[in-house]
């Protein structure tokens, strides 16, 4: 590929999605492409960047897609379920009591697995959770993933990636080849195309944010950018979980570790008087 | 090291499992059928089993019936790796005393994170 080509495509990446590939990660450009090149009847990768140059927004959309999808699984790393239900789960429960409501935000879903786990732990909860309101939204900048999230179906390689058998057994359904999540825990979330770069406002409130393994794909100033959209839709008492190899050291000083909690941030302004305090002891309890 | 018993009727899937098990510094011991497995726990309790289902001989639910009522039967940690794939068998794996259910074909990324759920990793 021609340099200038390259660069193309990757500052239209970086604008569309926040997305950087260096040239190191050229080869990504040429597995991830080439599909996309032959279902448009191109010959090769040079055929499509040359289309690109003046292509609408549907090629544009299709390109960025095919470059920002990640894969997912069940439980993925299984300890931030464990503490989601050991330790944010009766934070917020204690937190917001008076309300009975809090919504939770998979920022970045994909194609929905981390929040259909949620979703089961929920579900698993029924009895603590009576007269409760909890909303879990996915995100995806993937209007494709989106809908594989919606469908709730999945092949038998992904079920068996994280997903404990008697969950298998419990919450889905055999659909030819195809595993099909209960519909019962697809109500339990909503799917909504959106874009981390964009003012997050119109989603609302999220007491709980999960965006792991998304910023380590994003250069320094679009992670401390990211982490400052969602600092502005998280209460002072709200929770954020990154992936294992982030941080917001260096990136953003709207949230900090939660002590011995590995991938756990509060916001900043969580003082001594907010609410997030009367709920700390859940932390230091266990 | 963790043991873990190997029960399959095919020479390639033991080969297979038992690489990926060494990479997971577990010992390992084979058995071609339910009623060789079973001879091999009253002589020594594994700490896992990986148990495939049709078997000659003695298939892997009966084994896994009578494992459970030996003395210390209780103690191995049991998943299936097998072909059959419907809610009906895992049910009935599960009711008999299995901790995991493998769907074949698996890979190492699998077998790795059905063992990770169940405490053996």
């Amino acid at each position: 590929m021609r340099p200038e080509d390259f660069d193309f495509i990757a500052k239209l990446l970086k604008d569309r999605s926040g997305l950087v590939i260096t040239r190191d990660k050229a080869y990504l450009l040429e597995s991830r492409l080439t599909p996309v090149a032959r279902k448009r009847g191109l010959k090769s990768l040079d055929d499509l960047v040359g289309s690109l140059r003046t292509a609408g927004e549907d090629l544009l959309r299709e390109v960025t897609e095919a470059m920002t999808t990640n894969e997912s699984f069940f439980f993925r790393d299984i300890k931030p379920f464990d503490q989601f239900k050991d330790l944010v789960l009766p934070a917020m429960l204690a937190a917001r009591a008076a309300k009975k409501t809090f919504r939770i935000w998979s920022a970045a879903c994909s194609s929905g697995q981390e929040a259909y786990s949620l979703a089961m732990i929920l579900k698993e909860e029924t009895a603590r959770l009576s007269g409760w309101k909890i909303e879990i939204v996915g995100t995806d900048i993937s209007t494709e993933m989106l809908e594989k999230a919606k469908a709730g179906m999945y092949s038998q390689f992904e079920v068996q990636r994280g997903l404990p058998i008697q969950f298998l057994v419990k919450y889905f359904k055999k659909n030819a080849e195809m595993w099909q999540i209960d519909p019962a825990i697809r109500a339990m979330v909503q799917f909504r195309e959106y874009n981390l770069l964009h003012d997050l406002k119109t989603l609302g409130q999220f007491d709980v944010v999960f965006c792991r393994n998304v910023l380590i794909y994003f250069d320094q100033p679009t992670k401390s950018r990211v982490l400052e959209n969602i600092s502005r839709v998280v209460p002072d008492d709200g929770f954020l979980y990154l992936g294992g190899a982030e941080t917001v050291l260096g990136i953003s000083d709207k949230f900090k570790p939660v002590p011995e909690q590995r991938g756990i941030y509060a916001t900043t302004r969580a003082g001594a008087a907010a609410p997030a305090a009367a709920a700390a002891p859940a932390f230091g309890a266990r | 090291m963790r043991s873990c018993l190997i029960v399959d009727d095919s020479k390639v899937i033991r080969m297979v499992a038992r690489k990926i098990l060494h990479e997971l510094t577990f010992t390992t011991a084979e058995a071609e059928d339910g009623q060789q497995a079973l001879d091999q726990c009253k002589a020594s309790m594994p700490d896992a089993v990986l148990l495939d289902w049709n078997m000659p001989v003695m298939n892997g639910i009966e084994f896994l019936r009578e494992l459970r009522k030996l003395p210390g039967g209780q103690k191995p940690v049991v998943v299936f790796c097998t072909t059959e794939n419907d809610i009906e068998h895992i049910q009935e794996a599960i009711t008999a005393g299995a901790n995991e259910y493998i769907m074949k074909p698996f890979d190492s990324e699998i077998l790795q994170a059905k063992f990770s759920q169940v405490g053996l990793l």
